[in-house]
């Protein structure tokens, strides 16, 4: 608002369909924001079905050209959805997109209401509200910022490895980081893949190889990032390289350090417990990179001063007990986060046995039973190692759509269930029991594989297990598992005894999802899965901008998903790096110099180090190249002496007026 | 020989220190004298509101008021100097936001009255309680009604200046003294109305001299509890939450300078509109935590919220009341006790 001038204000209520119109009284609301809002600056309000259509935008065109509008409030959808819509209309029009504002009367009113008077009425003040707040509204210019042209690539599971390939491939450099020794994540532990029973390895150690030795890819494994700051197309991150205490220059990876090492551990890891491995070790034989990690708080030389086998016995000299943990900062455009998932601990369902029952087995530990790389080299057999289970249960949903534990379906654990009866099947000819709440196949060559199980002989009993115990009532269960549950098609509860239980563990979000997604400036569902901007038309994408999502991280998936959402990734990115520039929010914080007394309150807020003190001067400054807009120092300086464009004091304070106004 | 100008000056809620401010700017005092009438001061000479009622309106050039609006009998007052005056300055916190007194806002009357009267700190075996009318042999004599909610001064009157501290520094005070004189003798302008006179333009740190950094605080301490309190170093970062980043200088940044915490007398600086909710984002803002336990124990650290956010501004703020208080009724003085 300038001096004493009135804005000229456009009003334009969308019915949305019946999306609107249905629950709020659209007519009522273009009348009222005519008749009351006039004093305010309203020359013409419209109601339309919808305004977001070719024509409902011209409308709105044709009043700024014809009435001179220098305002316009659009009452539509969320500002997520159409605002760069109407902008772009009114711009066309020859008004600076800023002076547009969207008014969410559908997301927040038509949708969460079912009183129509009510709404309506909630409706108009919303309408009030921006157009008090508009009058105050600048013209602002967009910036743009170069984009620094290199990706960083979060964990190196199948999703992580599919989004640094398809970016490396495109000629981009990518730095890909791994908190584990080798990139392969969980796949590299599975046996078989369903539906089609590959080789999980055989498919997987190809895209791990060409990870780890594209030219445009740089692997970081046994390594984390600690911080990252900066905003879209320049993030600096700072990342942790943990000692490995091998020189990897040197090293050739030939094994021998491994072989020599005197000591053994269990291998809680790779191996779910089930084996053993080095203190020296690499985790699996095809692991990328090939260099191993020496296990420290194991090590006989770090607890007792003395061994170094491996030094003694290493080649090329590359053993190294006096390497440090180091920070390596690089800077990068785009992050793509592929963090996956954490398999549920089974032990929590303390009805089912695990960890109590011997017999009782994980999904990972029967992934690695079944592997012919595992610790009984594919052999099927009960936690003695020796002998071969006749008669296996197999319980789904452990942890899953249950509400003692997580309500979501894990998604991937009947065709895993499936899996593990054939594998059993074809290897020990035991019967197998699969015990099911609702069976769920909808992929491709899913349904396909169910019949097939089906046709081979499993027995499928529909409900939900209570209990696994090893207290027999009757001679037959004598040294038995007995799986007490209500068969719900036949009606009747039933107790099978088996000789070994699987239990298809659900997926979780990873224990510090939340962390990671602070450090990265994403937010998490309830259940701690990571939000996507848009869960159906955005789902790689996050409400950072330049933060991208893929595979597990978001949620429960199969492979397939996994990669596709890499790719997806991926394709996001390559779209940001190819558009070589960014166009920034002109929205930005400023400090009124004359107002700052130099307090440093605002100096650590800023996520994007955009906030420097002059010490000569003893004020703050926020330089506007860096600036975001995120509004945090506003908020923070206690002299309001920091202001930001969009949300000035008179704005803000305009629009709560207009929201109170009664109407 | 032409009459001098009239001033005026009372005193409604609030301790009095305002007052002894005025005295404490020592031979300044007798400038007062030599340059005015003194035509109402009760604290300072005897006069009754019937004088000051016969006064023609605007006869008097400058009224010092000091205090909030808690009864009927400040609102009326209020009113009649006003009208009376041709400047009238809210002199003092309280006058401009309502200080200590406005504190009261949180609490109901009758909460007030029985926390003040029939509680284990008051001794008071005739179990009185304040009446607003009592029929005594002589008359019917009556006390003023309280208001639900103290007022400060501009939500009741117009107010041409406003003048913050707890009490205004005698340096300051000294100086409005002489400008008012200046004017008087027609060497000066008076500044434009509604301005906050008698102070700085920014705000306690500006003239604090203790070096400050960026900030990140692991625990909020008492002062007390800290020992001893670095001098070079700005009070806040060593754990102490001091007010001085909102607080309008003005003062010297007097408290910071003797070694302790501001605690915010001179009010809002100039673009704060929220003084306790500015401290409060500000305060928040430099916790140095990421786990919400985390800061929720540093923030414990605070036991008052509102007296260290709100001790001179809550009946200024953009809450001015608790809801209670808000909603009680004038006359709860005589709901609550026994007669």
């Amino acid at each position: 608002m300038i001096e004493n001038h009135k804005p000229k204000i456009g009003v334009y209520v969308c019915h949305c369909g019946s999306n609107i119109a249905g629950t709020v009284n659209v007519d009522d609301v273009r009348k009222w924001a005519q008749e009351k809002l006039g004093p305010e600056g309203v020359v013409i309000a419209r109601d339309y079905k919808f305004m977001c259509s070719s024509l409902g935008q011209e409308l709105i065109e044709k009043d700024i050209k014809e009435l001179g509008l220098e305002r316009v409030v659009v009452a539509a959808c969320s500002p997520h959805l159409h605002e760069k819509t109407f902008r772009t209309a009114a711009e066309k029009a020859g008004l600076n997109p800023y002076l547009t504002e969207l008014v969410s009367i559908r997301e927040q009113v038509s949708w969460v209401h079912t009183d129509k008077a009510i709404a309506t009425e909630k409706a108009k003040s919303l309408v009030s509200g921006t157009v008090q707040r508009i009058a105050y509204n600048t013209p602002l210019e967009k910036q743009k910022v170069p984009i620094n042209a290199n990706t960083l690539v979060v964990g190196g599971g199948i999703a992580g490895i599919q989004a640094a390939l398809e970016i490396a491939n495109a000629g981009f450099h990518v730095y890909l980081v791994e908190r584990e020794p080798s990139i392969g994540g969980h796949m590299a532990q599975f046996d078989k893949t369903f539906p089609t029973l590959d080789c999980s390895a055989c498919i997987l150690t190809p895209r791990m190889v060409e990870a780890g030795t594209h030219p445009n890819i740089t692997l970081m494994t046994w390594s984390e990032v600690t911080n990252v700051s900066g905003f879209v197309g320049n993030f600096d991150v700072r990342i942790l390289k943990k000692a490995r205490y091998v020189n990897e220059d040197v090293c050739t990876g030939c094994g021998i350090c491994t072989e020599k090492c005197p000591k053994k551990v269990i291998d809680t890891h790779y191996e779910a417990g089930l084996g053993y491995r080095k203190v020296v070790y690499t985790p699996f034989a095809q692991a990328v990179p090939r260099f191993p990690v020496i296990d420290r708080p194991n090590c006989t030389f770090f607890q007792k001063g003395t061994c170094k086998a491996c030094e003694k016995f290493c080649p090329t000299n590359a053993i190294d007990f006096k390497q440090e943990d180091e920070f390596i900062n690089i800077t990068v455009g785009n992050i793509i986060l592929a963090t996956g998932y954490d398999l549920f601990d089974a032990g929590r369902v303390t009805n089912y046995g695990y960890g109590r029952l011997p017999n009782v087995f994980s999904s990972i530990e029967f992934e690695r039973l079944s592997n012919s790389a595992g610790p009984t080299g594919g052999e099927i057999t009960l936690r003695d190692g020796k002998t071969k289970p006749e008669t296996v249960g197999i319980i789904h949903c452990v942890g899953s759509r249950d509400k003692n534990f997580n309500n979501y379906c894990s998604s991937i654990c009947c065709m895993q269930s499936l899996k593990f009866a054939h594998i059993v099947r074809e290897r020990t000819g035991a019967d197998v029991y699969e015990f099911y709440i609702d069976m769920r196949t909808p992929m491709k060559a899913y349904d396909e594989f169910y019949q097939r199980v089906l046709d081979e002989g499993t027995l499928f009993v529909r409900g939900k297990v209570a209990e696994v115990t090893n207290a027999a009532r009757y001679p037959h269960e004598k040294g038995k598992l007995i799986i007490h549950v209500e068969d719900t098609l036949v009606g009747k509860q039933r107790r099978i005894p088996v000789d070994m239980v699987i239990l298809s563990n659900g997926m979780e979000p990873r224990h510090d999802a939340k962390q990671t997604g602070q450090t990265f400036g994403i937010s998490c569902s309830s259940d701690g899965w990571y939000i996507e901007r848009h869960p159906k038309l955005d789902p790689v994408s996050t409400m950072t901008e330049g933060i991208y999502i893929a595979g597990c991280a978001t949620g429960p998936k199969d492979i397939p998903a996994s990669v596709a959402q890499g790719a997806a990734a991926a394709a996001r990115v390559l779209d940001k790096i190819l558009q070589k520039e960014v166009e920034m929010e002109p929205i930005r914080a400023s400090v009124i110099e004359e107002n700052c007394s130099g307090c440093r309150i605002c100096n650590s807020m800023c996520p994007f180090n955009a906030i420097a003190f002059i010490g000569d001067l003893k004020v703050s400054r926020v330089n506007p190249a860096l600036c975001q807009g995120c509004g945090t120092c506003v908020a923070a300086c206690p002299a309001g002496a920091i202001t930001g464009t969009g949300f000035s004091n008179e704005q803000i304070f305009a629009q709560i007026d207009g929201l109170l106004m009664t109407v | 020989m032409t009459a001098k100008p009239k001033f005026a000056m009372y005193w409604a809620a609030s301790c009095g220190g305002c007052e002894i401010a005025v005295l404490n700017t020592h031979e300044k005092i007798l400038d007062v004298d030599a340059n005015f009438e003194v035509v109402f001061w009760p604290v300072a000479m005897d006069a009754k509101y019937k004088d000051v009622e016969a006064m023609e309106d605007g006869s008097i050039l400058l009224t010092l008021w000091n205090g909030g609006i808690r009864n009927n009998e400040n609102a009326e007052m209020a009113h009649l100097l006003r009208r009376k005056s041709q400047i009238l300055v809210a002199f003092g916190s309280c006058a401009c936001e309502g200080c200590i007194p406005g504190l009261a806002n949180l609490s109901p009357l009758n909460e007030i009255f029985e926390t003040a009267y029939h509680t284990v700190s008051t001794e008071n075996p005739q179990n009185i309680h304040p009446q607003v009318s009592y029929p005594a042999p002589e008359g019917t004599l009556t006390l003023p009604t309280m208001n639900p909610v103290l007022k400060t001064l501009a939500q009741v009157v117009d107010v041409d200046y406003f003048m913050p501290g707890c009490p205004p520094e005698s340096h300051q005070i000294a100086a409005v003294i002489d400008l008012v004189i200046q004017v008087v003798q027609g060497k000066a302008e008076l500044p434009p109305k509604g301005s906050v006179i008698g102070c700085g333009d920014s705000t306690v740190c500006d003239e604090c001299p203790r070096t400050r950094n960026v900030k990140a605080i692991t625990a909020f301490k008492r002062i007390q509890d800290v020992a001893p309190l670095d001098p070079e170093l700005c009070v806040l970062e060593q754990g102490v939450p001091c007010n001085g980043p909102a607080t309008r200088s003005g003062c010297n940044a007097r408290c910071p300078r003797a070694g302790a915490q501001c605690i915010g007398c001179y009010g809002p600086a100039d673009d704060v509109i929220d003084y306790g909710a500015r401290l409060i984002t500000a305060f928040a803002s430099v916790v140095d935590a990421r786990e919400p336990a985390e800061i929720e124990a540093i923030l414990d650290g605070i036991p008052d919220p509102t007296g260290q956010f709100y001790r001179f501004n809550l009946a200024d703020s953009l809450l001015r009341a608790g809801k209670g208080a808000a909603m009680s009724r004038p006359n709860a003085i005589t709901s609550g006790g026994k007669p």
